[in-house]
């Protein structure tokens, strides 16, 4: 769906979900999820129709991700970094139960 | 006065969870019902709701119990299936309601012996079958087998009566019935004045009059004022109450417990807080720090659920707490209706109720709801 | 510096955004001695026209953006060396006021929640782009041109295929020429200006004649589309993305009646931008309606104080004006800001704020026309019963004109009953198409209907954050 102008000179690798992929340093999450060739993020909890990144910004919420094991970020405000685990959202998130600190 | 003015059998003042219960009821048994509601600003307790259909611990009471009240609320709830069936069948969608039971988690052995004690305490002085049981720790896991339970878990009281519906959805549903069945529902007609009519009693509002041989008032913390008006003196109080929701889940929580439950949407709720406060709905962080932190103590698992809004409703408030049905008696064709589980109390607005509106007077049976009871003087 | 309130130590100023407003007033407000913490949720300043101007600026790439994108860069250098403490890729979920004067802010980070107290706070959170409900808006592939725009700068990506450009306003026509310039292809520019917008625009062309220079500006802009060769194709009235889980073709439709489909997998629309006024809502600000501008700005005095003493705001989320009147009213503020906590007096108030006052003058002087000219089509405010109104609840245009039946709901009787606004969004995406249909529905103003109340948390925070805060004694 996008491509970039550049080939970057700084990149990192993350993962979306078992799948490794390049990006560039720096550079936030939904943009590198626009260049995949699934570029959605999630799908819709009421309907279950895939969700991509709309605004960019923050203000539509579509680009909720799991990142790092923390549920529904916007990946718009996160930049990537060395080995980022993300999964995208399906339906409705399972609440793990594993008891943390 | 105002160019719109109608007449009908019944004027109900408020269109919550309370006057919309009652007048889906009238209508039902083939009555005019006109409702009247007030601006989309006012304080608005239905839409705030929790969403439980509670009898356990019901009129066990902080000062005074009031096993009536347990009786009229496990009455209610017997009846919500029936009223449950019907509403949906008129609208012809789904209420979210389920009746499986429900939970009241304890936290350390205290609460435990606590819970027990009071529940004893009621069913003593009701008699009959127990609808409850308490549930050790091992238990309650056998029952939520998909949640790990914080370690201050010590157990639960079971409710056998207790069940959840989607609030919003049945306030939606008992304004459509109302209308499908004929009765009309106005907005932004706030009442000022209530005065006696030839065969019954006149309403005037901010937009127009309207006549009818009986008036039900059940416009919640702004009953009061109107009360008034037909000679009733009801005293009322808000208490805030502040309800956390999170992001939606795949189904984890089987049964809502008084505290948290999980909606058919998916999000879990949670609250609820009881603070004087006057007439106040803003939220606080306070608050929501300390429903987040009891919330994580019974299923730590939350830790990492992402709220997306909280609210806050006032619960309208008695000096007891229990609810008020009374009838005026200088204008005899003049109700009052009020409590803060409209919820559950529904099916019993729905039905007996509107049936004695219907009828004219109230049943011996809810004379100690009357608000005289307000009135008797504390033994010192 | 730093002050008592209720009890803990705090600052004298938190300006939440750092944009071209956020930015200047931070650096106002040191130069005049205020303590003052920026709190940005995005990981580097500039806010959204100067994103990422940080690392890029210098670069090559910035010649595609433009030279009034270089200046976001010298106002990042003055403001990283002002002192300001600066908390970024950090969210703002709440303000409550202090109990007797100040406000707290609670922030999260990386699941790590903190509050912030100070004396007096700055609103600057911009504008985001007008939603625009049509058929199809929900699927992959449809952005803004301003999500575009942060593409181009910030990750320097551009569509891979032909994009169809929907929209009106400088925006749609700037973002056209940048993908050029960057070696883009556009399958088509569909202007949604409708006919007979320049004779209503043309009263306020004098007042406009006092920046001329950007007007000459946007016509250069047309100028190089049609040099390329790209089919422009004027007075759109309707748009749909059609497509099998992401956008495969644009259906158009003219005023005239004129249809097409257009093959493209992308699709970015554009109808003006609002103020980012969730915030201020949820503060309880006084606002009011704009009808010029089809948004509501808040109510503010003349330093840009709401009717909440001590909150204040500047930049677009005042009133849409653009970057250099976004300084100004940041600097303004900053003074205003100043005098309210005793650091100036109101004679020196007044004679620092007065020539940025005349230079705020000068830059509005083209609004009135831009918002005559751009005002956005009445369909924006219309769409069609099946069309989607809140993305994040699926509810449809139909099923809150159904509610009407029920009386004349308000906007928060429509979402308890139909969990419009509920999602995620919290109503930033669906809030005035609410408003404006069940306006129309009801035949009353959109300013009698009013908004959603908008409840906090104003970013998703965890019950893990939420319970952190617990045991801190400051909350008690």
């Amino acid at each position: 769906m996008f491509r970039k102008l550049h080939e970057p000179t700084q990149t990192v690798t993350i993962h979306i979900g078992d799948v490794a992929v390049t990006a560039e340093a720096g550079e936030t999450l939904a943009a590198v999820l626009l260049r995949q060739a699934e570029p959605w993020a999630r799908v819709s909890p009421v309907s279950g129709a895939p969700r991509a990144p709309f605004c960019m910004m923050g203000v539509c919420f579509e680009c909720l991700a799991e990142i790092e094991g923390l549920g529904a970020v916007q990946a718009c405000l996160v930049q990537v970094s060395e080995g980022m685990r993300v999964r995208r959202l399906a339906e409705r998130r399972e609440l793990a139960q594993e008891v943390g600190s | 006065m105002g160019a719109q003015s109608s007449i009908a059998d019944v004027i109900v003042i408020g269109a919550g969870t309370v006057g919309a219960a009652i007048a889906y009821g009238l209508a039902r048994k083939g009555l005019r019902v006109t409702v009247l509601d007030g601006p989309d600003t006012d304080f608005r307790a239905a839409r705030a709701n929790f969403g439980l259909v509670w009898v356990q611990g019901k009129g066990q009471g902080k000062q005074q119990p009031m096993p009536a009240y347990q009786a009229l609320s496990r009455r209610s709830s017997d009846l919500w299936p029936g009223f449950n069936a019907e509403l949906t069948d008129l609208v012809g969608h789904d209420l979210g309601y389920e009746r499986n039971g429900g939970l009241a988690f304890c936290l350390g052995e205290a609460e435990l012996a606590t819970r027990r004690a009071a529940l004893q305490r009621l069913h003593n002085a009701l008699g009959g079958d127990a609808d409850w049981e308490m549930l050790d720790r091992p238990a309650l896991e056998k029952l939520l087998p998909r949640i790990r339970l914080g370690p201050d878990v010590t157990g639960a009281s079971f409710g056998r009566s207790d069940g959840h519906v989607n609030p919003l959805r049945l306030l939606a549903a008992l304004h459509e019935a109302l209308l499908r069945l004929g009765g009309a529902l106005h907005a932004g007609h706030a009442v000022r004045k209530i005065t006696g009519g030839s065969g019954g009693v006149r309403v005037e509002t901010d937009a127009g009059c309207h006549a009818a041989a009986r008036l039900v008032i059940a416009a919640g913390l702004g009953s009061a004022e109107l009360a008034r008006q037909v000679d009733l003196t009801i005293p009322l109080r808000p208490q805030r109450g502040q309800i956390l929701v999170t992001e939606r889940f795949a189904p984890f929580l089987p049964l809502p417990a008084s505290g948290v439950r999980q909606t058919r949407e998916g999000t879990v709720m949670i609250g609820a807080t009881q603070e004087e406060v006057g007439f106040d709905t803003s939220t606080t962080v306070a608050a929501a720090a300390k429903l987040s932190a009891r919330a994580l103590r019974i299923v730590p698992a939350l830790k990492s659920a992402r709220i997306v809004r909280h609210w806050a409703g006032l619960r309208v408030m008695t000096p007891d707490s229990y609810p008020v049905y009374a009838q005026s008696t200088t204008r005899p064709g003049a109700f009052v209706a009020l409590c803060h589980s409209g919820v559950t109390l529904a099916a019993l607005h729905a039905t007996v109720i509107a049936d004695a509106v219907a009828a004219g007077s109230l049943p011996a049976s809810l004379a100690m709801f009357h608000q005289g009871r307000f009135d008797v003087p504390q033994a010192a | 510096m730093s002050r008592e309130l209720d009890g803990e130590l705090g600052i004298d100023l938190i300006i939440l955004g750092a944009g071209p407003a956020g930015m200047a007033a931070a650096v106002a407000a040191r130069k005049l001695g205020l303590s003052v913490t920026v709190i940005d949720e995005q990981p580097t300043p500039g806010g959204q026209i100067w994103r990422a101007v940080d690392t890029i600026a210098a670069t090559p790439h910035a010649d595609i953006l433009g030279v009034e994108y270089r200046k976001g860069a010298a106002a990042a250098d003055a403001f990283r060396a002002s002192g300001a403490v600066y908390e970024a890729g950090a969210q703002l979920w709440q303000i409550e006021p202090g109990s007797t004067s100040g406000f707290r802010a609670f922030v999260t980070r990386d699941g790590k929640a903190w509050t912030v107290t100070a004396r007096a706070v700055l609103l600057a959170t911009g504008a985001q782009e007008r939603p625009v409900p049509f058929p199809g808006w929900t699927l992959p592939g449809v952005l803004t041109v301003g999500a575009a725009q942060i593409l181009l700068k910030s990750a320097r990506q551009i569509p891979a295929k032909p994009v169809v450009i929907a929209g009106c306003g400088p925006l749609p026509l700037l973002y056209a020429t940048q993908l050029i310039a960057a070696g883009g292809q556009i399958a088509g520019f569909l202007d949604t200006s409708p006919p007979g917008r320049l004779g209503r625009a043309l009263p306020h062309l004098t007042r406009a004649l006092a920046k001329a220079s950007d007007l000459w500006k946007g016509l250069g802009w047309m100028q190089t589309l049609r040099r390329e060769g790209v089919p422009v194709i004027r007075h759109v009235a309707a748009i749909e993305a059609l497509g099998n889980g992401r956008v495969e073709r644009v259906y158009h439709r003219t005023h005239g009646g004129a249809e097409a489909m257009i093959a493209a997998e992308t699709v970015f629309v554009h109808e003006g931008i609002v103020p980012n006024v969730h915030v201020a809502m949820s503060l309880g600000c006084a606002m009011a309606w704009k009808e010029s501008q089809d948004c509501y700005v808040p109510v503010l005095d003349e330093f840009g104080e709401t009717s909440l003493p001590g909150a204040f705001i500047a930049g677009d989320g005042a009133g849409i004006a653009g970057a250099t009147a976004a300084g100004l009213r940041g600097e303004i503020a900053a003074i205003g800001i100043a005098a309210k906590l005793g650091a100036l007096d109101a004679a020196e108030a007044a004679a620092k704020a007065l020539p940025r006052r005349r230079q705020l003058e000068r830059e509005l002087a083209l609004r009135p026309l831009l918002d005559a000219m751009f005002r956005p089509r009445a369909q924006v405010f219309a769409p069609a019963d099946d069309t989607i109104v809140c993305r994040c609840e699926e509810v449809t245009a139909g099923t809150i004109r159904a509610q009407v039946k029920l009386g004349r709901p308000g906007p928060n009787q429509v979402k308890a009953f139909t969990r419009a606004g509920m999602g995620p969004c919290q109503g930033r995406q669906c809030g005035y198409t609410v408003t404006r249909v069940l306006a129309a529905a009801e035949g009353r103003p959109a300013a009698e209907v009013g908004f959603y109340r908008v409840r906090p948390p104003l970013k998703p925070v965890t019950l893990g954050e939420l319970a952190s805060l617990d045991t801190q004694r400051s909350l008690i």
